[in-house]
């Protein structure tokens, strides 16, 4: 039999105030990176122009930037590795469809000359739109939140574990959030499908131990609660490491070979992974511990 | 026939069935790309097929808006809306781009997705115009043609900033009426006007069908109208009770035409004479065959993805994920051995099941969806860890493998149990409550959760079931 993990007997309850420690440093980073450099929305929830062009003879992001600024337009400019492709865009409200892009390429065409480009992308989302989804997923994610406690509750006869669950999923998205800051990636709907699945993976794995801790509960009624968790904890550390080492295998396989397209994508899973195996083990179960202490 | 012999018929049986539901998909997808359109061109692609979003085939995604405060103020939102979107499901079909996804969301948006082209201005003007056709009688009283000589005398157009009439010509209006353009004439000539009643008493909406037709006396192309049975009547009415008046036949707020009412038109078909190239005639019957919109629809999102940024985002995300899933089938059999070969089956079964569920339903797959696919297969895989990791601990405690499988299965079960409820509440609110990318990510969860709990606890438990009935000593996990 192939073995990963022997049997372990780490008290994590004991180190709850280092993780709790850590976790706070690591948020806070966060919260100031998106408090000082804001979160770089996309177009999603900004609404703006975006246009993507591939030059066939080599162009520097200034000359592109000139072109732009020629144009009377002030946008941020994203160049591709290994291609002569700019990403272009205005963000904010704009009434008209294909106003802005159809200047940016009449610049390029009078500011780059000799250089033809093929246009591969063009998008345009409107003023209201960009709001509208987020406030949607925000509703929609919020009642999902409430379905989860009001479940937990029911299955764990005690609403400060589905609470704790919830906890958890909070901190993985904002640890998430607050890597998309420092690195300065773009937050769309495509990352708002990243973090979801964060939260549901999250969910998971908290939910698997919760369970191990329920048994346990059930089988040793006087064990006490900090040797409770910790035994559950460390039962279940193989299977919590297995399972988040194949995932963090394909989502870290689809960061270096995915592509352009699902590069923030499966930063943000690979992020969020790394930080809802953490935070299950070093968040979730020890603050049950937290306040059912302070219960009794 | 035992119990465990009837298990296996229903996996078989099940895999059958998803075979056989997978079976259009794939030939659909193995044919070029003009055997599809040419398909598609005949109505008649496979309904029951996996389709792909547009981030990854390429295309064009409109969200359009309904002008609510142009719309009749005794149409119904929702009646309006259900028109609206019939009318530019006729005009995307007449254009024939193929399998276009167009649906409502939410109160007063429309989202369109036109397929495999980028360059879609055409279908989008297309779908865009407002085709707002009316009949209007035309005021010939003194004050209009007093109207009319003032702005022939005017050197700049009536018309000022956003199509408001300049203040001196908004003076003399008459009562109740309003300052139409003639459509152009011929080259060089001075633009004409109108003055019209502001009240509509038919509108291109009782159309029922309209043809390019040829003028008997001079060959040129006419647009033939024919009214629905409420439309006729109406018409019927109004040309009885306005004979010897002119009859304007305004389209998108341009008057086309404007014959005299000779006689009282009954039978409910009429033709808009103008001076129609043949191109433009033939356009217009198709707007007009489309119907007219309820009010007018803005565009205020578009995206275009280049179908070869699509190609390029497929191959490389399928890359990176078939190398992924290789790498966790080699670990659970390195890992879990015999267990682990057991997990890998029912993970492949689980691939199938998933896609023949989706192909029977339709749905369309978008990088969202791909993300609920995958967290739904990754905690499918953790079932299966869940209950290895339960095995290897009662065969520690000592217990025969007869004894280890049923156990190991029950108490991993709540574990299981829980962790996909749970997160199968949170897939139905996000379905229920989000929209486009949020609602697209929990449809193929939803599913992906459901059919991860059939096999990777009832599958793999026949598979052990029928394999204990060899009366193993070992278990290789």
């Amino acid at each position: 039999m192939m073995i990963l993990l022997k049997k372990t007997n780490i008290d994590f309850i004991a180190k709850r105030y280092i993780f709790f420690a850590i976790s706070a440093i690591v948020i806070a980073a966060g919260l100031v990176s998106m408090a000082a450099k804001g979160l770089n929305l996309g177009l999603d929830f900004t609404g703006g122009t975006l246009l993507q062009v591939a030059f066939t003879n080599p162009v520097t992001t200034a000359q592109v930037r000139e072109a732009v600024s020629k144009a009377g337009l002030e946008a941020s400019i994203q160049s591709f590795s290994g291609r002569n492709a700019y990403q272009v865009k205005v963000k904010g409200s704009q009434e008209k469809v294909n106003e802005i892009a159809d200047k940016m390429l009449a610049s390029f065409t009078a500011n780059i000359p000799g250089n033809a480009f093929t246009e591969e992308k063009r998008d345009y989302v409107g003023p209201v739109v960009g709001r509208d989804l987020a406030k949607k997923a925000l509703f929609a994610i919020i009642l999902s939140f409430f379905g989860i406690i009001v479940y937990v509750a029911f299955r764990f006869s005690n609403p400060v574990w589905g609470a704790a669950g919830v906890l958890a999923i909070f901190h993985d998205v904002l640890v998430t959030m607050g890597a998309m800051s420092l690195t300065n990636r773009e937050i769309d709907l495509v990352i708002v499908a990243a973090l979801l699945t964060i939260a549901g993976y999250s969910i998971n794995d908290t939910i698997v131990i919760f369970d191990r801790m329920r048994e346990n509960l059930r089988n040793f009624p006087k064990m006490p609660l900090g040797e409770l968790a910790n035994t559950s904890v460390n039962e279940t550390l193989s299977r919590t490491i297995i399972t988040n080492l194949t995932v963090l295998v394909v989502v870290a396989i689809m960061f270096v070979f995915g592509g352009d397209v699902i590069n923030n994508f499966a930063f943000a899973m690979l992020v969020g992974s790394i930080s809802g195996t953490y935070s299950t083990i070093a968040i979730a179960t020890p603050l049950v511990y937290q306040w059912e202490k302070k219960g009794k | 026939m035992n119990k465990l012999h009837w298990k296996i018929g229903t996996v078989l049986g099940l895999l059958i069935l998803s075979f056989w539901l997978l079976y259009p998909t794939a030939e659909w997808y193995t044919k070029t790309n003009d055997e599809r359109a040419k398909t598609e061109a005949m109505r008649l692609r496979p309904k029951r097929i996996l389709n792909l979003g547009l981030d990854l085939r390429g295309g064009t995604h409109l969200l359009l808006e309904l002008d609510v405060e142009k719309l009749d103020k005794k149409e119904k939102l929702n009646d309006a809306m259900a028109r609206a979107i019939e009318i530019i499901r006729n005009r995307v079909d007449q254009y024939g781009v193929g399998e276009t996804p167009i649906s409502r969301q939410g109160d007063r948006w429309i989202s369109v997705d036109l397929p495999g082209v980028s360059n879609t201005e055409e279908a989008e003007n297309l779908i865009g115009k407002t085709a707002l056709l009316e009949f209007r009688l035309v005021d010939t009283s003194n004050e209009a043609q007093a109207v009319l000589s003032k702005v022939d005398g005017m050197n700049e157009p009536p018309f000022g900033k956003n199509g408001v009439l300049v203040p001196e010509v908004a003076k003399m209006m008459p009562k109740g009426t309003i300052l139409c353009k003639a459509a152009a004439g011929a080259e060089g000539e001075r633009a004409r006007f109108y003055v019209l009643y502001d009240t509509v008493p038919v509108t291109g909406a009782y159309l029922e069908s309209a043809r390019v037709e040829t003028d008997q006396q001079f060959g040129t192309p006419n647009i033939g109208f024919t009214f629905n049975k409420d439309g006729g009547r109406l018409f019927d009415q109004f040309t009885g009770a306005n004979v010897g008046k002119y009859l304007a036949i305004v389209l998108d707020g341009v008057v086309h035409s404007a014959p005299v009412i000779k006689t009282r038109i009954s039978g409910g078909s009429g033709v808009i004479e103008g001076q129609f190239t043949m191109e433009e005639a033939r356009n217009l019957a198709i707007v007009l065959r489309a119907g007219a919109l309820p009010a007018p629809v803005n565009i205020i999102e578009k995206r275009v993805v280049g179908p070869g940024l699509g190609e390029d985002s497929i191959k490389k995300g399928l890359t990176a994920a078939g190398i992924g899933f290789i790498l966790v089938v080699a670990f659970m059999l390195v890992y879990y051995r015999g267990g682990g070969f057991v997990a890998d089956i029912a993970l492949a079964l689980n691939f199938v099941f998933l896609i023949a569920a989706m192909s029977y339903f339709g749905a369309t797959l978008t990088l969202p969806g791909i993300a609920g696919m995958i967290l739904s297969l990754a905690m499918a895989i953790d079932a299966n860890v869940l209950i290895l990791e339960r095995m290897r601990e009662e065969l520690a405690l000592g217990k025969p493998v007869a004894m280890v499988i049923p156990v190991a299965f029950d108490k991993a079960w709540s574990a299981i149990l829980d962790s996909n409820v749970t997160t199968w509440i949170a897939a139905i609110f996000l379905f229920q409550f989000g929209s486009g990318p949020v609602k697209g990510f929990a449809v193929t969860l939803t599913i992906g959760l459901l059919v991860g709990m059939f096999t990777s606890v009832f599958v793999t438990k026949v598979i052990y079931e029928f394999w204990l009935t060899s009366n193993p000593k070992e278990l290789s996990i």
